[in-house]
């Protein structure tokens, strides 16, 4: 019988850290690898600074640390290269990496080096009973469907997979698994060097970590309004949101654009105001814990997603939370 | 300096519509446009021709017959020439075929120093194309690229990344993927228009770039699309009716319970005054 591979899962390294967004991978890693009995491998590349036993806690079996402190920064060329150089030396069946910068530049890059199949930005996995295929699954054509993408003929099957798809697992102190360090010889010399990494100010990473996310559509009508919409996230301690629509129409800059092209958010909390609900906009914000809808169309699509819909105008909406939050506050300072 | 820019036809996104029984997206699809963020490529390159005199540019598209559109439009807003990858061979083609195409076009057309693309196209939105071009082409790439500087031999090229920004300095030839920021895109004139349609545009298939049929298309894909769904959506959903300001009033009160189970109310944090 044929030897399986196992699933292996890309470590996202930032500013030489392994960013907590590689639990997810591994949760994914885990619930492929318990289908068809195979150990579940994380692979950073090029960093040597890492807690490596907290992998092994959220379901690695191993961790494969290649050519630790080689890369301090990310560079495209070599970080590809010690990832082709990895999957030939291991073997996987399956690779999945996070559909972030890192992923989704040196995934491709891989990709085509090995001539294997690789999906962008999935949002599910699965593997076919049928024939043990990955069931990779994503948002197509930009449109309301869902398309089932296999790699049929070559190894290893690859994806990148959205963030937030997926809960990582809580850290097990119980178990137990094996930490490897590889070094691999690159050939040849770099033709990039780093200059420089400068850490945004923006709140761009606390809309994606927010409690709770407001977002505007088209339904919130005009600038005023969204800036209304705005002042209420503000009061609210909410990360302000905004469809593609909004942001075309100058109402919200990129970095607040929830969906497909944007974010993707999975707060306590979501509340959409006057947002039809286009799969691009689900698909960046699905995940969210409980779903408040606001619309006066009933058959808005986004209902089809909320726990709460609310049929009526959305900036009225924006403005009945507004007094009903300063209601509160003050309620809260008198007490 | 000799650059090329990857450009694709896309679907234009202002005529979609949703099928109000089926949820699903309803597209003319004779209604087609140049991808948003290749208007950004093409006004970087020519912007880069403008400060270096005697630089060329190239537009290369792969697609139907009627791609030859978005070749005019590339030439309308700067590009000098453009070549056509059309033939069924190439129909099908996932994002693996069509870089091994692009990319033996790219050797075929010869000699460039910069390859410039969109970071992604709105239709596919899988932004593999430009990196897996560059590996095939055996060059270097940076994705994600909001400012470009050329300087000498290489280029600066800046990074928007998650948490911020990063520089890499990148001897050429290189491929670089750009983001909406790096630019804005004048409108073309009319004038230009009638300029860019005395271009002729080569019309290439598998043979005109040494390529095996088998490498193309479908038979070249790596991946297939194994079936297609529509979303299953449903939450179990509590309506409100709230077509009156008490309506609303209430159901901003509903809003706020939500969160006050969850835990989620700031309580008195001086937001009120």
């Amino acid at each position: 019988m044929e030897v399986k591979g196992n699933v292996m899962v890309l470590a996202e390294v930032r500013s030489r850290n392994i960013h907590g967004i590689t639990y997810e991978m591994i949760a994914w890693g885990r619930r492929l690898a318990e289908k068809t009995n195979v150990l579940v491998d994380c692979l950073v590349l090029g960093t040597g600074e890492g807690d490596w036993e907290e992998l092994v806690r959220r379901g690695a079996d191993r961790v494969m640390v290649v050519n630790p402190g080689m890369l301090d920064n990310f560079l495209a060329t070599p970080a590809a290269s010690l990832l082709v150089s990895a999957i030939r030396g291991e073997g996987p069946d399956i690779l999945i990496a996070p559909a972030t910068t890192y992923g989704r530049t040196i995934m491709p890059i891989a990709a085509a080096r090995l001539g294997t199949g690789l999906t962008a930005d999935c949002t599910d996995l699965d593997i076919d009973p049928k024939d043990g295929l990955l069931m990779q699954t994503r948002p197509a054509i930009g449109g309301n469907i869902m398309a089932t993408i296999k790699t049929p003929r070559t190894k290893p099957q690859m994806a990148t997979v959205r963030p937030r798809s997926i809960k990582p697992l809580p850290a097990d102190s119980g178990r137990r698994g094996e930490v490897v360090m590889k070094d691999y010889s690159l050939d040849g010399e770099w033709p990039e060097r780093f200059i420089s990494f400068i850490r945004s100010e923006e709140s761009d990473a606390n809309l994606e970590s927010a409690e709770i996310v407001l977002t505007g559509g088209k339904g919130i009508k005009s600038r005023d309004n969204f800036r209304q919409l705005g002042e209420l996230a503000g009061l609210m301690g909410a990360g302000l949101g905004a469809t593609r629509d909004a942001v075309e129409a100058g109402w919200a800059p990129f970095s607040c654009q929830v969906g497909l092209t944007g974010k993707t958010v999975a707060p306590k909390v979501y509340i959409a105001a006057g947002v039809s609900g286009k799969i691009q906009h689900l698909a960046g914000m699905i995940t969210s814990e409980y779903i408040v809808a606001i619309n006066e169309d009933p058959k808005a699509q986004i209902f089809k997603v909320a726990d709460l819909g609310i049929i009526g105008d959305a900036p009225m909406a924006v403005q009945e939370l507004t007094q009903a939050f300063r209601r509160h506050s003050k309620k809260g300072e008198g007490a | 300096m000799d650059i090329v820019v990857l450009i694709k036809q896309v679907p234009s996104t202002a005529n979609t519509r949703m099928d109000p029984e089926t949820g699903v997206m309803i597209r003319d699809a004779s209604e087609t446009v140049l991808n948003p963020l290749d208007e950004h490529a093409i006004t970087e390159a020519a912007g880069i021709k403008g400060r270096f005199p005697g630089s060329t540019v190239t537009a290369i598209t792969m697609g139907p017959p009627a791609a030859r559109r978005v070749l005019l439009e590339a030439c309308a807003r700067g590009a000098d020439r453009g070549i056509l990858l059309s033939h069924k061979a190439f129909g099908g083609s996932d994002t693996l075929a069509t870089s091994r195409i692009l990319a033996a076009a790219i050797g075929k057309a010869g000699g460039f120093d910069l390859i410039l693309a969109g970071e992604k196209a709105t239709d596919g939105e899988t932004g593999q194309t430009g990196p897996m071009t560059a590996a095939f082409l055996n060059l270097p790439v940076v994705t994600f690229v909001n400012r470009l500087d050329v300087e000498g031999d290489s280029i600066v090229a800046r990074r928007l990344v998650e948490e911020g920004e990063e520089e890499v300095l990148v001897r050429l030839p290189a491929l670089v993927t750009v983001v909406r920021d790096i630019n804005s895109p004048p409108l073309p004139t009319v004038r230009q228009y009638v300029i860019a349609k005395k271009i002729t545009f080569p019309v290439w298939g598998p043979q005109d770039i040494g390529m095996e049929e088998a490498d193309a298309g479908l038979k070249g894909s790596a991946t297939r699309v194994a079936k297609i769904f529509s979303p299953r959506l449903s939450r179990n959903t509590t309506y409100l009716e709230a077509g009156s300001e008490e309506k609303m009033a209430a159901a901003a009160t509903a809003i706020l319970e939500v969160l006050k189970v969850r835990d989620l109310m700031k309580k008195g944090e001086g937001h009120g005054s």
